[in-house]
């Protein structure tokens, strides 16, 4: 497990490196528009550690304010507590803060920079559906998160991904609106080359966000996988978080309000706005999580 | 320098580099298992410390089960004594067995089982049970690694070296943690 936190790691830093250099290929192709390649590559990068730090520092604080969640105490909350207090002892990390959001779709969230500043949420329906042992699988599952910084990639690569989106989006509607008269009226006479470059840029800039987006949601998929089973590694009993998925999945037409797309891959399981979603090939592409019938199919064989 | 020496020189300076990360290794898990330890002992100490409270309460309603009380406190007072792994292991056993009969004589009586007291003080023994179960687990993983790693070559050389020490299991019975068994309510 040790060394899964490791390969972790490197997968953390890989995915955040390639968030920055997609960022940064947008916005060098921004700046050949306007004014120079190097201007919009620096600027975007720029753009990219300011996003990254104020993420890093106040992420946590940003998405527990989106879904208003309220921090309680273990008076308020004895038997969360317990829960969330036994199994950080046996993932070995300090406890977590505890939230409660005012939400009666049963769901739990993980977020914070590492293990010493980290939050886990549970909506209200989650404590009044949930018995122990299903309670102890959601924690287990969210611990795992935290341990494994999933929680850190999570809010970090939100950010750079909607960063690019942001760019592209921008760009997008002020060509459609202005066009780039500076650049065309500035060197009238721009050979095959520049219509390649430019033709190039237009790809990049529409298909960057589509490209990030799906990267991220693979591999948010994949950690989905990898924390349900270090989670009944926590719990030693995965029937727990199995049957607790159930439940969740029987309850999917309660839908929630705070959730949104820039959230949506934080939760434990992908939060639902409509009624009756059903779920086609294009939608699995773009979904935060592995299908539930499959998540417990994997944890019954464990 | 000739060839030969430069091989020499490449190899020792891996030998040690190796050393130096079996070494750290050791220390780092050495730490974590002490950790653990200290981590089932802050829990058992909160279960002494819920003990005297639910004695307390229970003989509000059911005073004539004077064995029951006396078995609990016995037991607590011997585990606060103990001192080696295996006798600690021990005297918990007893004091959960004391607890499980006290809870037991508690289904007996109903107004006992609606007092807020008593439930507060139930979900206290519940979460105290469940945390001492995760620490032991915890301490017991890294005793494994531990273990595994003064056993095995060459990672045992370094640890005879610098007086490196297997660890004692903590093998206590689990109150809470098979799910088959009585879940308290809550």
């Amino acid at each position: 497990m040790y060394e899964q936190i490791a390969s972790n790691k490197r997968k953390t830093f890989l995915l955040i490196f390639g968030a920055i250099v997609l960022l940064g290929a947008v916005g060098y192709v921004l700046g050949l528009f306007y004014a120079s390649g190097v201007i919009g590559l620096v600027g975007a990068v720029a753009l990219a550690l300011v996003l990254s730090l104020v993420s890093f520092f106040s992420g946590d604080r940003i998405v527990l304010a989106s879904t208003r969640a309220k921090e309680v105490t273990p008076q308020e909350q004895p038997r969360l507590h317990n829960i969330v207090e036994g199994l950080s002892i046996a993932a070995g990390i300090p406890e977590p803060r505890v939230y409660l959001v005012p939400e009666q779709a049963p769901n739990a969230f993980a977020t914070g920079r590492n293990p010493e500043h980290s939050s886990i949420a549970v909506t209200q329906g989650l404590l009044d559906t949930m018995n122990r042992v299903e309670l102890e699988g959601v924690i287990g599952h969210e611990l795992s998160h935290v341990v494994d910084r999933d929680i850190l990639v999570g809010t970090i690569v939100a950010t750079l991904i909607g960063a690019v989106v942001l760019i592209s989006e921008f760009f997008m509607r002020s060509w459609w609106w202005g066009g780039f008269r500076g650049r065309r009226g500035g060197d009238g006479g721009g050979g095959g080359a520049e219509a390649i470059v430019f033709a190039f840029g237009l790809v990049l800039l529409v298909l960057a966000p589509i490209i990030g987006s799906i990267v991220q949601l693979a591999v948010s998929r994949q950690r989905e996988y990898l924390a349900d089973a270090q989670g009944a590694m926590l719990t030693r009993y995965p029937p727990g978080l199995a049957s607790a998925l159930r439940k969740i999945s029987a309850s999917s037409g309660i839908p929630m309000r705070s959730a949104n797309n820039a959230t949506a891959h934080l939760w434990l399981s992908q939060p639902s706005r409509i009624q009756g979603e059903g779920m086609g090939p294009l939608e699995k592409l773009f979904s935060t999580h592995p299908p539930i019938e499959e998540r417990i199919r994997r944890l019954e064989e464990m | 320098m000739p060839l030969w020496l430069w091989i020499v020189v490449i190899l020792v300076a891996l030998l040690l580099l190796g050393a130096v990360l079996i070494y750290n290794r050791l220390v780092a898990l050495r730490a974590r298992v002490n950790n653990g330890w200290s981590q089932i002992d802050v829990q058992l100490r909160r279960r002494y410390d819920l003990i005297p409270n639910l004695v307390t309460t229970v003989q509000g309603y059911a005073s004539h089960e004077r064995e029951v009380f006396e078995n609990v406190t016995q037991a607590r007072t011997r585990a606060i004594d103990a001192n080696a792994v295996p006798d600690q292991a021990d005297a918990e056993n007893q004091v959960t067995r004391g607890l499980r009969q006290l809870m037991a004589v508690a289904e007996n009586y109903p107004e006992l089982k609606a007092n807020e007291n008593f439930l507060a003080l139930q979900e206290e023994l519940t979460g105290t049970e469940s945390k001492i179960a995760f620490a032991r687990q915890f301490y017991n993983d890294q005793v494994m690694r531990l273990n595994t790693l003064i056993g095995s070559f060459p990672s045992n050389v370094i640890a005879n070296t610098f007086g490196f020490q297997t660890r004692e299991f903590f093998d206590i019975e689990d109150p809470v943690r098979a799910p088959s068994e009585v879940e308290f309510p809550g």
